[in-house]
């Protein structure tokens, strides 16, 4: 029973391994000097501490929001592509289920070619 | 287990060839818009009226119920005998004779949603004939988007009419509602308009949250998302009684908010206020159908078992809302703000209707009570259509029209168009033989029926009430020296349909009963 779960303690062991290996490697090999910006948490173009009421680039959240719909996009996709190959040689749903994708690829262009043609894509 | 040996059952699409085709056309139309230069977007406009014919269309050839209904309105019941089997052979219509369920059960085609689904399209077009020369007037409005996020919307409002899950309702309104959102911001640089906006997405999202966390917990309860499953889980007794009550307010305050009924009326009269008047118009007119569907959906179809509890709550809300909407509008001086003061207490007049079809166990008041609301929501759609409406034929570039002293000598100025103000008026207050006088009046026998006396004298009371401010409106065009004689500037096809539509306040008040029996008709067949 127990030994079932030795390829999980393995990955848990290689996991830590690849965190740790290349903060260790940086350690040792990088060249070492630091400053302020460098130094700070985050490097996003914000200050870490400072009011939240503050304006930002409306642009940021025009990039956010297409970008969760794609993420989702791939989310929907991967799953159906591991078994594309069964869909196929499944008689009942040969077409429909290669159909149902190309009909939900195509809500998702024409969003995709409406954000392009209003310039949401062009950052200046 | 392997796909094959999934019990895979293609979903039947004919009874939702209307919603495809609604959502392919809205698709194609925001395509052809982009690659459109001229500044009138007369391509947009007429494909998205287009559009709506022929969804109407779909949907009447998918129905056979609705088409025999539709055949026998236009050419007479002898007609309808005669026509409806030959057309409903010719194009093999199988679907809308009987209660029709697809998409395992998520999706329902019955006679009550073709029918409201017809009155949607009629309400769309004429709102958005209505809207076209003011959004032409003002060049941040004058944009495909008002037209496309209104095709949206109306899909969101389909699915909810024919919506046989609570997700697929779910679905339905935030579809709906994310269109309105954009809708009411459409002009940005308007102060008003994005202050309306940002309220009604805070306070619609809590709703939405509210409706949800409904659901889970009759989800919990029951078992089973699916409205009529829900239904038959509560009438063998299958259902923790407490964890359902907890489920049902929030279903009902989620619902309240939507329809917007007092103590969840808040973001009526800003929103409204705030928006542009078409887009008011809109909000105004189409939505109240879907809401009255989702009501029956979710409470009649699916939690009539428990109708002695939301009735309780129904009442609270009507009550509250003729109460609040009547006398808060006498003191507004903005026709729009003041209109909204009035949806809040039609919509409370209109949830009387709900809160009579079961009395003591007993459902034999059911059909009369629900057809009178539906009857209600139905004239008040058209009406409201016709007074926001009226602020749009007298609006022109940089002049919004929407001030009751706006309406000053308005006889004056045109007295065509003062009577048919007045008859929609007239209408709103209740007055014998226009419409409004007969949905109130039908409303109120349903609930006497079911021995709620006092009940009805509270209606009647505030309905008294809200007469005085309709009725100003009236004194005002009447007998007022107006503020300026500018004539109306409105298009030819505005004006004839305008008059039509007081026409049809005025004549579905002299022949009320046609309209009344397919709304009982249709909920006969679908109950």
């Amino acid at each position: 029973m127990l030994e079932n779960y030795f390829p999980v303690f393995v990955f848990i062991l290689i996991g830590i391994a690849f965190g740790i290996a290349p903060i260790v490697i940086g350690l040792l090999v990088a060249p070492h000097r630091p400053d302020s910006e460098k130094l700070s948490p985050y490097e996003c173009g914000f200050e870490a501490f400072e009011d939240a009421r503050m304006k930002f680039d409306v642009r940021y959240y025009l990039i956010a929001i297409i970008f969760i719909l794609f993420d989702l996009e791939v989310a929907f996709l991967l799953p159906w592509a591991t078994i594309f190959k069964e869909i196929v040689q499944t008689e009942s749903v040969k077409w429909f289920g290669f159909a149902e994708m190309l009909v939900f690829i195509a809500i998702l262009v024409v969003g995709y070619v409406y954000a392009w043609a209003k310039g949401a894509l062009d950052w200046e | 287990m392997t796909l094959a040996e999934m019990q895979f059952v293609l979903p039947n699409l004919s009874p939702a060839s209307a919603e495809i085709f609604l959502l392919t056309m809205a698709c194609v139309i925001m395509m052809v818009d982009l690659f459109v230069k001229e500044k009138t977007r007369a391509l947009t406009f007429a494909l998205t009226q287009i559009t709506l014919v022929g969804t109407a269309a779909v949907t009447v050839l998918t129905s056979a119920g609705l088409l025999s209904i539709v055949i026998a309105v236009l050419l007479g019941p002898d007609a309808s005998a005669d026509l409806t089997p030959r057309i409903v052979e010719v194009f093999g219509i199988r679907t809308g004779e009987e209660i029709t369920y697809t998409f395992s059960s998520m999706y329902v085609a019955d006679l009550m949603g073709s029918v409201l689904k017809l009155t949607l399209y009629f309400t769309v077009f004429v709102v958005m004939l209505y809207s076209r020369s003011y959004v032409l007037d003002r060049p941040q409005m004058a944009k495909a988007e008002f037209y496309t996020l209104s095709l949206f919307a109306t899909l969101g409002m389909m699915v909810m009419i024919s919506a046989n899950h609570f997700l697929t309702i779910y679905i339905g309104l935030e579809l709906l509602s994310l269109s309105l959102y954009a809708m009411v911001a459409l002009n940005r640089d308007s102060v008003t308009a994005t202050e309306a906006a940002m309220k009604y997405f805070v306070l619609g999202a809590l709703a939405s949250g509210l409706l949800l966390y409904g659901m889970s917990m009759i989800y919990g309860a029951t078992g089973t998302l699916e409205i009529t499953g829900v239904a038959e889980r509560l009438y063998m007794g299958q259902a923790n009684k407490t964890i359902l009550i907890f489920g049902l307010v929030f279903l009902v305050s989620g619902i309240a908010f939507k329809l917007g009924v007092v103590p969840f009326h808040m973001w009526i009269p800003d929103v409204y206020h705030g928006a542009p008047t078409a887009v008011t118009l809109f909000i105004a007119s189409a939505p109240k159908l879907a809401a009255f569907a989702i009501v029956i959906r979710m409470l009649v179809n699916g939690l009539i078992v428990m109708a002695q509890d939301w009735q309780m709550m129904l009442i609270i809300l009507s009550v509250l809302s003729m109460a609040i909407g009547n006398l808060a509008a006498i003191a507004q001086t903005n026709l729009k703000r003041m209109l909204a003061y009035s949806a809040i207490s039609h919509m409370g007049f209109m949830l009387l209707g709900l809160v009579t079809g079961v009395v003591g166990g007993d459902a034999r008041f059911a059909l009369n009570a629900y057809s009178s609301s539906m009857f209600y929501v139905i004239t008040y759609a058209l009406t409201s259509v016709g007074t926001f409406g009226m602020i749009l034929l007298l609006a022109r570039a940089g002049f919004e029209s929407d001030e009751l002293d706006d309406f000053k000598g308005l006889n004056k100025r045109s007295p065509w168009f003062a009577a048919v103000m007045m008859m929609m008026m007239f209408s709103m207050a209740g007055v014998p033989f226009f419409v409004g006088f007969f949905a109130k009046f039908s409303v109120l026998q349903a609930v006497v029926a079911a021995g709620y006396l006092w009940l009805a004298l509270a209606a009647v009371f505030f309905s008294l009430i809200g007469a005085f401010y309709y009725l100003r409106i009236v004194k005002l065009m009447y007998f007022d020296p107006p503020k300026d004689m500018t004539p109306i500037q409105a298009p030819f096809d505005m004006k004839l349909l305008m008059s039509a539509n007081g026409l049809a306040v005025a004549l579905l008040g002299i022949f009320p009963q046609a309209l009344m029996s397919i709304c009982a008709y249709s909920l006969l067949r679908s109950l």
